[in-house]
């Protein structure tokens, strides 16, 4: 095999001299199908992105009137244009260009929670940015600087997401309660299991986020004298070890419970009831 | 049952080296570094390979097998398939010296840049006292063998030879954390963590927790917090605000 002192990637990445490492040509040696997880995480994140982007701008079917299921996509929901009946919270704003998503004051910060997650961070660093595309595997690019500089520098606003998103998650939650209020009062269908377990796994994805979890307890160097932020911040770490299946979830249950009331609203499908 | 295993191992040194096949007799039960020790009685007795323990608690015998960063003593045979050839290579992240040895001393010069446990001015040895509660977080990171397979995998330095001045790597970032979560530690590392240690070139991509052999959360307990640290001191005003207003320093 024919060799040169080469950086392990194959291709040295800058033009500071390079230790006499190992001389491997290959990009990586794994043998596996390390492609695989990068590939999936691209198309799982794609397949949510557009579709959600897709559905913020349709403003269609997005109040059921009948059962009082709004969609998360749409809520809060402000202006005079939105539907009768989707205003939860009144129309203090006016009507709102076409361009311009129904629930343009949540969607940003939903956008950027999500963005600036933790999780999905190593996500699209590894998917999409391919920094690296997966452990042992050399990555494109010459320079790497991180999360030194602008852009990625500003990751470390994540905390204010998190509080926003918080406060959206009320508002989701809310949503859910009065849906179990519909034309005919108080009542049951399948749309409010649906809305209740999307609000129960943005519950856990909103709290398991890793600034909560600092926020809670995990800035604090003695525990001892705080037992009840110490208690709130091992809950909090419990599920926090599952932060990115909670990441994966949600994107699955808001996709799946925006269909729902699409479905629903346009008369696709009727709702199952339970009880009224 | 015994059968043939097909190894590929580089062979080389600092100015030259390639990877060279063997077959290499392989029992039940066996790990990789039993191989290699078959290999160096059999075939290459000049063969270099770093270890001790065999157990996977010195941490010597950190080389890559089929491109993956991991602990020789502590990679079964019974993982590959009978045909499958086996490629093991030293750390690709560091100098070799030769074979599968590699010269690690950028770990101990990042060791050396982190300044010791700190107590508070006028407690000695002896007086410390402090609640299990307190130091329990920080024990997780004592489980380090310092195998450095964490550094070998980390992109920031494998793959980007420069960045090895200003990036400590996630071992001595772990390092740093432990004692910033020390409840007797006085000593201000937040901002020695992004100055001076590199925190900001680390992207949570988390390869070095999929390598640890100690099961070490390295990106969700150290790393993280750390990054979350420095957030308070250096991009949150409100925590700023809160620390001027009610005069705290750290709790």
């Amino acid at each position: 095999m024919a060799f040169d002192v080469a950086s392990p990637a194959g291709t040295p990445s800058s033009d500071t001299p390079t230790p006499a490492r190992a001389s491997i040509a290959a990009r990586t040696l794994r043998t596996d199908r390390w492609w695989l997880p990068p590939l999936l995480t691209s198309v799982g994140l794609a397949t949510f992105v557009i579709y959600a982007t897709v559905r913020s701008f349709l403003r269609t079917d997005y109040w059921d009137a009948e059962n009082h299921y709004l969609t998360p996509f749409y809520s809060p929901c402000l202006s005079e244009s939105c539907v009768a009946g989707s205003s939860h919270f009144g129309t203090p704003i006016g009507e709102l260009p076409g361009f311009v998503p129904l629930a343009f004051l949540s969607l940003p910060f939903l956008l950027g929670f999500r963005l600036t997650c933790y999780y999905y961070r190593k996500a699209y660093y590894r998917s999409i940015w391919m920094a690296p595309p997966a452990c042992g595997v050399g990555e494109p690019h010459e320079r790497y600087t991180g999360e030194t500089r602008l852009p990625l520098i500003l990751q470390n606003v994540h905390r204010y997401f998190f509080y926003a998103a918080f406060v959206i998650t009320i508002i989701n939650t809310y949503d859910a309660i009065l849906a179990f209020g519909g034309e005919n009062g108080f009542g049951i269908g399948l749309g409010n299991l649906v809305l209740l377990l999307n609000v129960v796994l943005l519950w856990c994805y909103t709290l398991s986020c890793h600034s909560c979890r600092h926020v809670t307890g995990g800035r604090l160097k003695h525990f001892s004298r705080n037992p009840v932020r110490y208690w709130t911040w091992t809950q909090v770490s419990r599920l926090n070890t599952r932060h990115m299946q909670f990441a994966w979830l949600t994107l699955g249950t808001l996709v799946l419970t925006d269909l729902y009331v699409w479905l629903v609203s346009s008369g696709v499908i009727a709702d199952l009831r339970f009880i009224n | 049952m015994a059968y043939s295993a097909k190894l590929r191992v580089w062979r080389g040194d600092a100015t030259s080296g390639e990877l060279q096949d063997f077959e290499v007799e392989a029992e039940e039960g066996e790990v990789v570094l039993d191989l290699i020790h078959r290999l160096q009685a059999t075939q290459t007795p000049d063969l270099a390979v770093r270890w001790n323990c065999k157990a996977g608690k010195c941490g010597s015998c950190s080389a890559e097998v089929n491109g993956r960063p991991r602990l020789l003593c502590m990679t079964r045979m019974s993982i590959f398939g009978e045909d499958e050839v086996i490629t093991v290579t030293p750390m690709r992240a560091f100098p070799v010296i030769r074979d599968l040895v590699p010269d690690v001393s950028y770990n101990y010069e990042k060791a050396r840049e982190i300044p010791s446990f700190t107590p508070p001015e006028g407690l000695e040895p002896g007086e410390y006292r402090m609640q299990q509660v307190d130091v329990e977080r920080s024990q997780e990171f004592r489980k380090c063998i310092e195998c450095f397979l964490c550094q070998d995998t980390c992109h920031v330095i494998r793959d980007h030879e420069e960045n090895k001045e200003s990036f400590a790597g996630p071992r001595f970032l772990m390092r740093v954390a432990e004692l910033e979560m020390h409840p007797l530690d006085v000593a201000d590392r937040v901002g020695d963590a992004q100055d001076v240690h590199g925190l900001g070139y680390c992207n949570i991509t988390k390869c070095c927790t999929e390598v640890c052999p100690e099961g070490i959360r390295i990106t969700d307990n150290a790393l993280i917090p750390m990054k979350e640290r420095v957030a308070d001191r250096r991009y949150d005003p409100i925590v700023w605000l809160g620390n001027k207003i009610f005069k705290r320093n750290g709790a």
